[in-house]
């Protein structure tokens, strides 16, 4: 287990002990957080799961693949901190992450 | 549905069934202008998910009909180009007598992620914020208007009418020549003889008008010195597309105007449809309007307003046991991805209560994913949240007028009755 925070982009947070093993998307959706929309269902391939990583865990995460970096490419409100949730595997080491999610899933 | 819809179903089935393998054919506009495709894409997905046609009035072609099959070729840009010199992402694109149009739906990157993001912008959630409201008073003024107890094509009246109004104030066009827009959505993608437009000759007429105007436009706006927020002027001042060809230009305008048109137009139309054929849903949107914003992802899905989006390889690739050779025709069938019962469940049902509503193929997946999605939504969401606050029905006064056309899944009429006001 790991617990991470979801921010909303309004400021309200939720605090979930997400399995190792699931995605960080996978964290928000099944535990009902809203702001994540991953309407491909974690392949990489719309952008509807996009999160800015934040305290520090940016640099504990696996380096984006092209497709993710591509993919984000297209995104609005895309920061130096922006990940795609479900590119995210979560590990004992994701254990306080705090991720924020942006106005709207495009 | 009445007897004869039935009686043409079942037929279709039997056809579908009864033909070898190798001989089915699905890419014929007849086939969705009656709607009766359905039970070939239901064997191709059971008996021959990656399939190959040999003979077609397109020419040879592959077939992926199963979902996740869709997302791998959608995401293998690598292999699979959308390259307009190649063919484009259309079945028809690529044959002798078609000159391509250079348009960033059909480029692959570098040039196409630049293309793309100039005009993105248009459609952020900071822009829709400002859409919203301006497309919510259009909406109340359109549905203010019609007629009740009397039979009215809502096709004209309604999906065109609030379609086109989007358009022209996303080029901002001027707005009294607002249906020219819809028309030529309409002929860009019409087959000569079929409706829409009578020949070859009147179809190259109105495309050279619909060439002439947007020229115009460029011309007054590429050199203002405060360029407007409007697509033309992103295009016209961007240092990557200001001095791209005419032709790219025009390329590009046409692809924002069938996107921009053509999907949401037809969906508003399809919800219509679906809620008549669905009495029972309809009843559930009525007493819980809070599920309006599923029951628009439900519709998209079932609608599937581009049934296909094709790709052209570009070196072989083995794919589910075929080996797809360099220069093949791949045609991914949105429409049947979306009919998947192995991702989604009871996929011929129309239902407004899905648990994920959004799961659906079409708006494609990777780098060529619908960029206008959420105004689409936007708009539908729009729409219904209007209706419903004037009308409880919308009753469908007989059978539809399907489109005669593999590519864009819509209606050319539907006439229906509103009996009364709230």
């Amino acid at each position: 287990m790991a617990k991470i925070k979801y921010i909303e982009h309004t400021g309200k947070e939720h605090v979930v002990d997400v399995p190792e093993g699931w995605s960080v998307m996978e964290g928000a959706v099944k535990n009902l957080v809203p702001g994540i929309d991953a309407d491909c269902g974690g392949a990489c391939a719309c952008a509807t799961c996009h999160v800015m990583v934040e305290n520090g865990f940016l640099a504990k995460l696996p380096p984006k693949t092209d497709m993710e970096e591509t993919m984000l490419d297209f995104a609005p409100e895309v920061t130096p901190n922006s990940r795609l949730s479900c590119q995210l595997k979560v590990t004992a080491e994701l254990d306080g992450l705090t991720v924020r999610m942006p106005v709207s899933q495009h | 549905m009445n007897i004869a819809v039935n009686a043409l179903a079942k037929d279709a089935r039997d056809a579908a069934y009864a033909l070898p393998l190798d001989k089915l054919n699905v890419a014929q506009p007849i086939l969705f202008q009656s709607d009766t495709m359905w039970p070939y894409f239901e064997r191709l997905r059971k008996e021959e998910p990656v399939h190959f046609c040999a003979e077609s009035e397109f020419g040879p072609y592959w077939s992926i009909t199963k979902y996740n099959d869709i997302m791998a070729v959608d995401t293998n840009h690598q292999v699979f180009s959308s390259d307009y010199m190649l063919g484009g992402i259309t079945i028809g694109g690529g044959q002798a007598n078609v000159d391509p149009l250079p348009m960033f739906i059909a480029m692959d990157p570098p040039k196409h992620d630049i293309q793309r993001k100039i005009v993105t912008p248009v459609v952020s959630p900071a822009n829709l914020q400002v859409l919203g409201p301006i497309i919510r008073e259009r909406a109340g003024k359109i549905l203010d208007s019609l007629p009740i107890g009397v039979p009215f094509d809502w096709v004209d009246k309604v999906s065109i009418e609030l379609t086109a109004m989007t358009l022209a104030t996303l080029f901002d066009f001027p707005f009294e020549l607002r249906r020219k827009l819809s028309r030529w959505s309409d002929v860009v993608t019409a087959a000569p003889g079929f409706g829409i437009v009578d020949t070859m000759e009147q179809k190259q007429m109105e495309m050279d008008e619909y060439r002439s105007f947007f020229n115009g436009l460029w011309n007054e706006r590429v050199n203002l010195s405060e360029p407007g927020g409007d697509l033309i002027s992103m295009l016209a001042h961007n240092p990557a597309t200001r001095n791209m060809e005419p032709r790219e230009y025009f390329g590009n305008v046409v692809l924002l105007t069938v996107g921009g048109n053509d999907t949401t137009r037809n969906t508003i139309t399809g919800s219509v449809v679906a809620l008549n054929q669905n009495p029972d849903q309809y009843d559930k949107l009525r007493a819980r309007p809070e599920l309006i914003s599923s029951m628009v992802s439900e519709t998209i899905r079932w609608q599937t307003p581009l049934a296909h989006m094709r790709r052209t390889a570009v070196r072989d690739f083995e794919f589910k046991g075929k080996t797809i050779r360099k220069g093949d025709k791949v045609v991914m069938w949105y429409v049947s991805g979306n009919r998947d019962e192995d991702v989604i469940e009871r996929p011929n049902d129309y239902n407004i209560e899905r648990e994920n509503p959004r799961r659906h193929v079409s708006f494609g997946f990777g780098i060529h994913r619908c960029v206008g999605n959420r105004l689409a939504e936007l708009q539908l969401q729009i729409i219904w949240e209007e209706i419903m606050k004037r009308f409880p029905m919308i009753e469908m006064a007989g059978e539809p007028k399907r489109s005669y056309s593999t590519f864009v899944k819509g209606y050319e009429k539907l006439d229906v009755v509103i009996p009364t006001r709230n």
